[in-house]
């Protein structure tokens, strides 16, 4: 424990005088890091517009309000497509989840030398790179629509869910799928009856869960063309319909928030 | 044949032996398979989906692929540079400001720790930062502020905020009383409690999770350049428009690297810190 000693008193300190000029020096270079990176914002921001922020905001509120309730009976479809968009690529997903999620798990991968970076590969690649960039390339693609936004929600979530369940598939119990073995189950027989009851909760629980982060991102997807609610938000940001544009911000809050409170109801029942 | 291994365990259980469903009750278990399935096929009659316009982007889809194996890193790099630049230097900031502001604000959502109007306060903030997502927020702030970086740095801060100090929140809601009382009872001020009876509790979740959220931070980065807020989306989205199949993969491949990079790092810091 390191005390520091003036001559009669004996003071405990928590850190020794080296620690503390260590630390002292990170701090200093994390500060003129943050303080660069501050900079460089500040260079390229034109700080008149800042400071007539006030009056922008006041201004877009005051044509934003109150919204066009009329408008919401145009709303109808975008909101089952985006729906549909977050089903079925949640779905499409969880099938491609799967069998990359097997292979990725150090104990069900058939070789831990080639095929699980290969996994692994698929799962870094699919998971950090945004819907909305996957939506952009298949937009170019295949053209866009609602087929396009499916798509990309579909890979931007196979990462995701393949993460989580390999992660899942490498903590089971190990004693039942040797008791599952050891009466002469076949490879199939002991992941049908061994290692997939055990993980049957929690790819419930992912697959619940990603559903709700997808409704989220497909309500945004239309803005680069992919479908749903995002595709009315942009066209009525284009012609500064505020009064529109606010309505259909309601209408995502309401639909992020019920999609909120259905996956966590079904996830309490679950687990 | 006819009498099968498992005939003995069949005889005691009186009919044979069946896997037990997920969902125990079969009325509930039919109705979610049948309304779920009616979903589906209500669902996929709407979906219009042009086969043949898929069938000519196939094409084009392979040349991406492809693309991938020689990505172009030369023809673009200042605009590559400039937009990545621009990305980390948000991603930082942005890290920076959000946490410092999470940390009273996760406290403020910590029901055993703050009194009643400051919790629902703190409690509404976060719900405001979570349910809003960052595109949309980074469209308004874009829309006040004008397009550039600044709000792209404004917008992640929000996005930071939400995300931690729930988090935060909820780690200082289950931690352990009793060190906390311990404090409490030597007399200590508000401050000082805080200082050692909490924070110790909950200092390596919280320093995970911010690296957590750096990652994430940088992620959304790069697609906030879409509606002008600024980083390498701008750059990404000129190159998709322009079929610069290459340079796109060159700056796709570039994000991947840089979040495996962040990954691994914080992979190590938080191996350290726990």
């Amino acid at each position: 424990m390191p005390i520091s000693d003036n001559g009669q008193t004996k003071t405990w300190q928590r850190r020794t005088t080296g620690e503390s000029l260590t630390r002292w020096f990170v701090w200093l270079i994390c500060v003129a890091v943050f303080l660069y990176c501050w900079q460089q914002i500040s260079e390229a921001t034109t700080w008149f517009f800042v400071w007539d922020a006030p009056r922008i905001a006041g201004d877009i509120w005051d044509r934003a309000t109150p919204p066009r309730l009329e408008y919401l009976t145009q709303l109808g479809r975008p909101i089952w497509d985006t729906l549909n968009i977050a089903t079925f690529g949640t779905l499409i997903a969880l099938v491609l989840a799967v069998p990359t999620a097997f292979l990725a798990a150090r104990n069900t991968t058939p070789s831990v030398l080639f095929i699980r970076p290969l996994a692994l590969l698929i799962i870094v690649s699919t998971r950090s790179i945004n819907s909305l960039i996957w939506a952009l390339l298949l937009i170019a693609i295949i053209g866009p629509g609602v087929f396009a936004g499916v798509i990309a929600i579909a890979i931007r979530s196979i990462g995701f869910c393949a993460k989580l369940l390999y992660e899942a598939i490498e903590e089971i119990d190990r004693s039942q799928v040797e008791a599952i073995a050891s009466t002469g189950a076949s490879r199939w027989q002991v992941m049908a009856y061994g290692i997939a009851p055990q993980i049957m909760p929690a790819f419930a629980g992912i697959a619940v869960f990603r559903w709700d982060i997808n409704i989220r991102e497909s309500t945004v997807l239309g803005l680069v063309g992919a479908g749903g609610i995002g595709l009315q938000l942009q066209a009525s940001l284009n012609v500064l319909a505020w009064p529109q544009v606010s309505l259909i911000l309601l209408v995502i809050l309401v639909a992020v928030v019920v999609s909120e409170w259905i996956s966590a109801k079904i996830r309490g029942a679950i687990i | 044949m006819t009498t099968p291994a498992y005939a003995e365990l069949d005889d005691m259980l009186g009919k044979r032996w069946k896997k037990p469903p997920f969902v125990p009750n079969p009325v509930l278990r039919w109705a979610i398979i049948l309304g779920f399935a009616a979903y589906l096929i209500a669902a996929f009659s709407t979906i219009e989906v042009n086969w043949s316009r898929v069938y000519e982007g196939l094409d084009r889809g392979w040349q991406f692929i492809i693309s991938f194996t020689r990505p172009d890193f030369i023809s673009r790099w200042e605009d590559i540079w400039g937009g990545l630049l621009e990305s980390l230097v948000m991603t930082v900031a942005a890290s920076v400001v959000g946490i410092l502001i999470s940390i009273p604000i996760g406290l403020g959502a910590a029901r055993n720790i703050a009194p009643l109007p400051i919790y629902l306060l703190c409690r509404g903030i976060v719900a405001l930062s979570r349910a809003l997502q960052e595109i949309i927020v980074a469209i308004l702030l874009v829309a006040i502020f004008g397009f550039g970086p600044l709000a792209g740095f404004l917008t992640l801060a929000f996005a930071t905020i939400g995300f931690l100090s729930k988090l935060l929140a909820e780690d200082i809601e289950a931690m352990d009383r009793s060190q906390a009382e311990a404090i409490r009872a030597s007399g200590a001020r508000w401050l000082q409690w805080i200082n050692y009876g909490v924070q110790p509790q909950v200092m390596p979740r919280l320093i995970g999770l911010s690296m957590y959220r750096i990652d994430i931070n940088f992620r959304e980065s790069a697609i906030l350049g879409l509606v002008g807020a600024g980083g390498i989306g701008a750059t990404l989205n000129t190159a998709f428009d322009r079929y610069e199949y290459d340079t796109a993969a060159a700056i796709l491949l570039l994000i991947i690297g840089i979040v495996m990079a962040l990954e691994y790092l914080s992979g190590v810091i938080r191996a350290r810190v726990q």
